[in-house]
């Protein structure tokens, strides 16, 4: 049994965390712009690098565009890159994320979620990455502040793994998370940097015929992002989905390994089922209303409610498995999602997870409560509907309306 | 000609693996440049303009070469030579 | 190795391999494709080149084949220059830890009219400020030629384009040329320069300059396009010449905001008899056939007007010549 490192007590929010954690991941490349909620990540990382705390390039782009671009640049040159954006930041990143995803660099990216505009919103939604679920980057959302530490150091780890090589979002709720202080148990930088390693680079086969590792070097030129036709783009493509396939099982094994080093686990690294074993009503939860739902749920099961919670830490690449394993005992699950895709049928999550579970002969009744959009703030009362509901359909075998908006003045 | 690759056997990231001196655009041409060695001076003015560096120097010659296997016929060399050495002819006649 | 030590003969430069390769898929007689062939031979070591999208970009790198014997990044359209700074901070970062071989390397960002002066722009004043090393190279082939000819900021005045066509109520482009080389002065770099493939000795000696300078340098390189401009495929060069002769594209470079015409501009200067009329500069491109009738006189009349005054106004700001 491996020993596990001395840890620190400090008090961090969110965005400091994630700050904190880049500090000791020996980043190479920091390349960002600043937008409400994540402005503290940039501005606390201005801070390490103007007191010579980090040996970082600091590069304070002139647009998000430009920052998802630089990283991207500096990760073909062999560096290790992070970045962090919110909202119509990370829109504005949207042409580059599927570059960065397509040139299979292993870029970290923390979103501080905030709602897209028109009207004009600075608080907390996930409708940002919600947005690029399809650009090809792995999304881990976090709980809180404490989570979004442990999974940035976790994220470097998995993005850079040979078979996996694909870029990483960490999504931490805005303002809720990100603004929220908190006691957050922090790792030495050596323990960071062991647990982390160096950047490891695929091989790849260049014009000259050599087999040399992936990186702009003029010691073994090679020509990066070509125009592939209709005979190769697919192949591409294929082999971006490959590295989700790698991802699944790597995000488990670094989930794992960093459990014996600091004693904290999240789930399987991808989802994290609580009270859900026996539970006949569960919900789905991405991000850090999960806290608020898991007292909820304590409460319920005191008065005798079978009640779970399943949080889903892991959207790209979605654990299906895990999901259908988990749920399909529930009778009735309801799927909570802090965005909206207009026109289709209900949210991101709910669609993916009602997706997930169509083919099981036996699954529950799933229905859709969306709600937070804006930053709209949810009581404990206001959750715990969601459960009556939900005993409701489980009793009755009947559903009212699929899709709910929680807390919205109809 | 070798079939296409699957996913598996192409490296990631769409890395190029094949230099273009493997892909001859000599057959683009309708027109070819005929040099007269007479009034070649060998300047090299052809050699620095050619856009596909079809015109070479090789000093262990002293002269220049042709390399027909890339030249498209644009008729650059021809326009710039400043003795007129080089005539656009068209290819097989 | 300084500039001023840096003497070459037509056969110096005619024994350095390649570093744009043959095989490349563009038209014949494509004046960018020669541009970058021999911008390519004023390299000093070794070197990083990133491009934007456009003709060069995909013409040199069809999957699986590739042009290019240096290593090689494109991303998207509007980001060279974001590239470069990409580029220039993880060499500095991993240089500090002992992981980059090489004492020094060269950056190069190349990209066509369109993503400089429209929507490259932005990533090109951006990393310009921020002072990254490195060389931006503007191949101006006066539209978006690579989505077939449709008009950009560098179009000029009067050119037919897709998305101006010369038609029965609107001839051709009615705005004016974006002044590039003017709003990169501005930006107070070391050394901005504008060049002619036809003068090639010049345009070399301005790339290894611009890769001397320790921080930004931006070089604007003349490159008709043939097929845009609708000239035959041979003349590419010869327009080259005829815009420096006839005072439409002059050449000159700046250094430290100090600027000097170069040779071939400033003998028109100092002999303005031998500038030529910008008529002999247009004629033979399809691309202003539509000027050389009556009704579009006037338009013609304008080309030239402007033309003079922005060269009168080159020659006010120039230094003295020695």
């Amino acid at each position: 049994m491996e020993k596990q490192a001395k840890q620190e007590t400090i008090a961090l929010n969110g965005d400091e965390a994630v700050a904190f954690a880049v500090k000791q991941c020996d980043v190479d490349v920091v390349a960002a712009y600043p937008i409400t909620p994540q402005t503290i990540i940039v501005e606390k990382f201005s801070e390490y690098v103007a007191n010579g705390e980090v040996q970082t390039e600091f590069v304070c782009t002139e647009s998000e565009h430009s920052a998802m671009t630089a990283c991207l640049a500096a990760s073909a040159t062999g560096a290790r890159t992070f970045t962090a954006s919110a909202s119509a930041g990370l829109a504005l990143m949207h042409e580059m994320l599927f570059v960065t995803s397509g040139c299979r660099a292993p870029v970290v990216m923390a979103i501080a979620n905030r709602a897209l505009s028109a009207p004009l919103n600075i608080h907390g939604d996930q409708s940002d990455s919600m947005a690029e679920r399809d650009s090809g980057w792995i999304h881990i959302y976090v709980e809180n502040a404490q989570e979004a530490y442990d999974s940035i150091i976790q994220a470097f780890k998995i993005a850079e793994d040979v078979d996996v090589s694909l870029p990483i979002i960490v999504g931490l709720d805005g303002f809720t998370v990100s603004h929220t202080l908190e006691n957050v148990d922090v790792l030495s930088e050596d323990a960071v940097k062991q647990f982390v390693g160096e950047r490891q680079l695929p091989n790849v086969l260049t014009h000259e015929g050599k087999t040399v590792p992936f990186k702009l070097d003029p010691d073994n030129p090679m020509t990066m992002g070509p125009i592939a036709f209709q005979n190769y783009y697919f192949e591409f493509k294929r082999q971006q989905e490959e590295g989700m396939k790698n991802a699944l099982k790597r995000i488990q094994e670094v989930n794992t390994e960093y459990a014996k080093v600091t004693g904290r686990s999240y789930g399987n690294g991808l989802i994290d089922a609580y009270k859900l074993e026996d539970a006949e009503i569960a919900v789905v939860c991405v991000g850090s209303t999960s806290g608020t739902l898991k007292v909820i749920v304590d409460e319920l099961r005191q008065e005798g409610v079978k009640a779970g919670l399943l949080r889903l830490r892991t959207f790209r690449p979605l654990p299906v498995e895990e999901l259908r394993k988990a749920l399909s005992n529930s009778t009735a699950v309801a799927v909570m999602d802090k965005s909206m895709s207009f026109g289709g049928f209900g949210g991101a999550v709910f669609t993916e997870v009602r997706h997930a579970l169509y083919d099981d002969k036996k699954h529950p009744f799933i229905v859709n409560y969306i709600y937070g959009l804006g930053g709209r703030d949810y009581s404990p009362r206001e959750l715990r509907t969601i459960f009556e509901e939900l005993t409701n359909i489980a009793r009755t075998r009947h559903v009212e309306s699929q899709i709910h908006y929680l807390g919205l003045r109809e | 000609m070798s079939r296409e690759k699957s996913w598996k056997e192409i490296s990631i990231a769409g890395v190029c693996s094949k230099s273009s001196v493997g892909f001859m655009t000599g057959d683009w041409k309708t027109y070819t440049p005929i040099r007269d060695l007479e009034k070649c001076t060998k300047c090299l003015t052809c050699v620095m303009f050619c856009p596909e560096g079809a015109i070479k120097w090789r000093p262990e010659m002293g002269d220049i070469e042709f390399d027909f296997s890339f030249c498209k016929g644009c008729g650059i060399c021809a326009n710039e030579c400043p003795t007129k050495a080089i005539t656009m002819k068209i290819e097989g006649e | 190795m300084t500039t001023q030590e840096w003497r070459f003969t037509a056969k110096d430069i005619a024994s350095k391999p390649d570093l744009f390769l043959s095989g490349h898929r563009a038209c014949a007689g494509c004046g960018p494709a020669s541009v970058l062939r021999l911008i390519m031979k004023a390299t000093r070591g070794p070197t990083i080149v990133t491009e934007a999208t456009g003709c060069m970009e995909v013409v040199s790198s069809i999957y699986p084949y590739t042009s290019w014997a240096v290593p090689w990044l494109h991303t998207a359209f509007e980001n060279a220059a974001a590239n470069a700074s990409g580029i220039d901070a993880a060499l500095k970062a991993m240089r500090k830890k002992g992981k980059v071989k090489q004492e020094h390397i060269d950056i190069i960002a190349i990209a066509g009219d369109g993503g400089t002066f429209d929507i490259g722009l932005q990533a090109l004043s951006g990393a310009v400020e921020r002072g990254h090393d490195f060389l931006f190279v503007l191949y101006d082939n006066e539209a978006y030629m690579n989505t077939g000819i449709q008009r950009s900021g560098g179009t000029p005045t009067g050119a037919a384009t897709t998305t101006t066509p010369a038609g029965l109520v609107i001839p051709g482009k009615l705005e004016k040329k974006k002044p590039i080389t003017e709003i990169m002065l501005a930006h107070d770099m070391e050394y901005v320069a504008t060049a002619s493939p036809y003068y090639w000795k010049d345009m070399l000696t301005k790339v290894r300059k611009g890769l001397e300078v320790n921080g930004p340098a931006f070089l604007h390189i003349f490159a008709p396009c043939p097929r845009g401009w609708r000239c035959e495929p041979s003349k590419a060069i010869e327009y080259s010449k005829l815009a420096v002769e006839s005072c439409v594209f002059p050449i000159w470079e700046a250094v430290n905001g100090k600027r000097q015409l170069s040779t071939p501009s400033k003998l028109i200067a100092l002999a303005p008899q031998k500038k030529k009329p910008v008529k002999d500069y247009l004629a033979g491109q399809g691309r202003f056939r539509h000027l050389f009738t009556p009704q579009n006189k006037h338009v013609l009349d304008e080309m030239q007007r402007l033309t003079d005054e922005h060269w009168e106004r080159l020659l006010q700001k120039c230094e003295p010549s020695s």
